[in-house]
């Protein structure tokens, strides 16, 4: 990634020409650039769970004689676990305006908070997930379990993941500080966090209030 | 590495606050307070039997895409402002493969599934095995 000083990457600029339809000040800088690219990723990572959500939608009633959607489903359990997941995503915004600010307390506090309520919605689902293999739903039922549980756990897998994350950004802006390239690695968590949340917002409306429709 | 940042002119990352503390704050509060009311309404109307029945599951469908607008305008800052052009586009690529991908594969499994030639018993989606 080229500075402002160095010469800029070839094709970027044109020389000396003031209209190039790229400017003439070279590319943009990184606080740019990476959130630029980590949004690309996200995006991507909607089109897989599009492929996901695809398959859902084909299998839902290929239940092989099996548990169906109405009976598995608790409208209550979701309904917490979308406020609990709702709220981190809000809370998540809250440590971002605190981080800008630079102020090490609420920024901790807010993100602590954050990963709290995503606990909270790990819980939920894996509690949610032992229920359902309990009662003879595991994934190897039918074709429809399987697609549930690869479509909601691969929900649940990118949770952790950004748990995981988020304890890093905790422990890294603890020892760093707000250095630049802390914040920009705290706004791709926020970007993915809120993107988590918005998938959520598919699931719940596809899989639990459809399939327990009356 | 070294980082030599000069002032920013005509982009914004996606995710990135406004400026002034109270409109970014105002924006989050707002931003959970619409998303607190269409997800109340989504599991009203999944409850309630006052709406005509088959209707339902499309309203659901669009309060749950109305749900993601409000989660992108203000979590995620996406505007039609000209500084936010390239997250724009790349969000209107994203929906665009998005929906091809599951409006064709929907569309696609169902033909299949009720032009296969095969015995009223399998024709049955909920006695085939995964």
């Amino acid at each position: 990634m080229t500075t402002g000083t160095e010469a800029p990457a070839i094709g970027l600029t044109h020389m000396g020409s003031e209209d190039t339809g790229l400017g003439n000040r070279g590319p943009q800088s990184k606080s740019i650039v990476v959130p630029y690219g980590f949004w690309l990723f996200v995006l991507s990572d909607m089109v897989l769970f599009s492929a996901l959500f695809a398959t859902y939608a084909s299998l839902v009633h290929a239940t092989d004689g099996g548990p169906v959607t109405s009976q598995l489903f608790d409208r209550t359990t979701v309904a917490i676990e979308t406020l609990a997941l709702l709220i981190s995503s809000f809370i998540c915004g809250i440590a971002i305006i605190a981080a800008k600010r630079e102020n090490m307390f609420w920024t901790q506090t807010a993100l602590f908070l954050t990963g709290f309520f995503g606990f909270v919605f790990l819980v939920l689902e894996l509690t949610e997930f032992g229920h359902m293999i309990s009662i003879g739903a595991p994934p190897q039922r039918s074709a429809f379990l399987s697609s549930f549980f690869t479509l909601v756990g691969c929900h649940g897998a990118h949770v952790t993941c950004g748990l995981l994350w988020l304890g890093t950004m905790m422990a890294q802006i603890w020892a760093k500080g707000f250095q630049q390239h802390i914040m920009r690695r705290l706004l791709c968590f926020s970007i993915f966090w809120h993107a988590l949340d918005i998938i959520w917002v598919a699931i719940f409306t596809i899989v639990y209030l459809i399939g327990t429709l009356p | 590495m070294t980082e030599h940042e000069q002032p920013e002119f005509g982009n914004v990352p996606p995710g990135e606050p406004h400026d002034n503390m109270l409109s970014e704050t105002v924006s989050y509060i707002v931003g959970l307070g619409l998303a607190l009311v269409l997800t109340g309404i989504s599991f009203w109307v999944a409850s309630t039997t006052s709406i005509w029945g088959p209707g339902v599951a499309t309203g659901l469908v669009v309060l749950a895409i109305a749900q993601m607008g409000v989660h992108l305008v203000f979590f995620l800052h996406i505007t039609s402002g000209p500084d936010n052009t390239n997250n724009v586009l790349a969000l209107a690529f994203g929906v665009l493969i998005v929906f091809l991908v599951m409006i064709g594969t929907i569309w696609i499994m169902a033909h299949m599934n009720n032009n296969m030639g095969v015995s009223p018993e399998m024709m049955n989606l909920q006695t085939q095995r995964g």
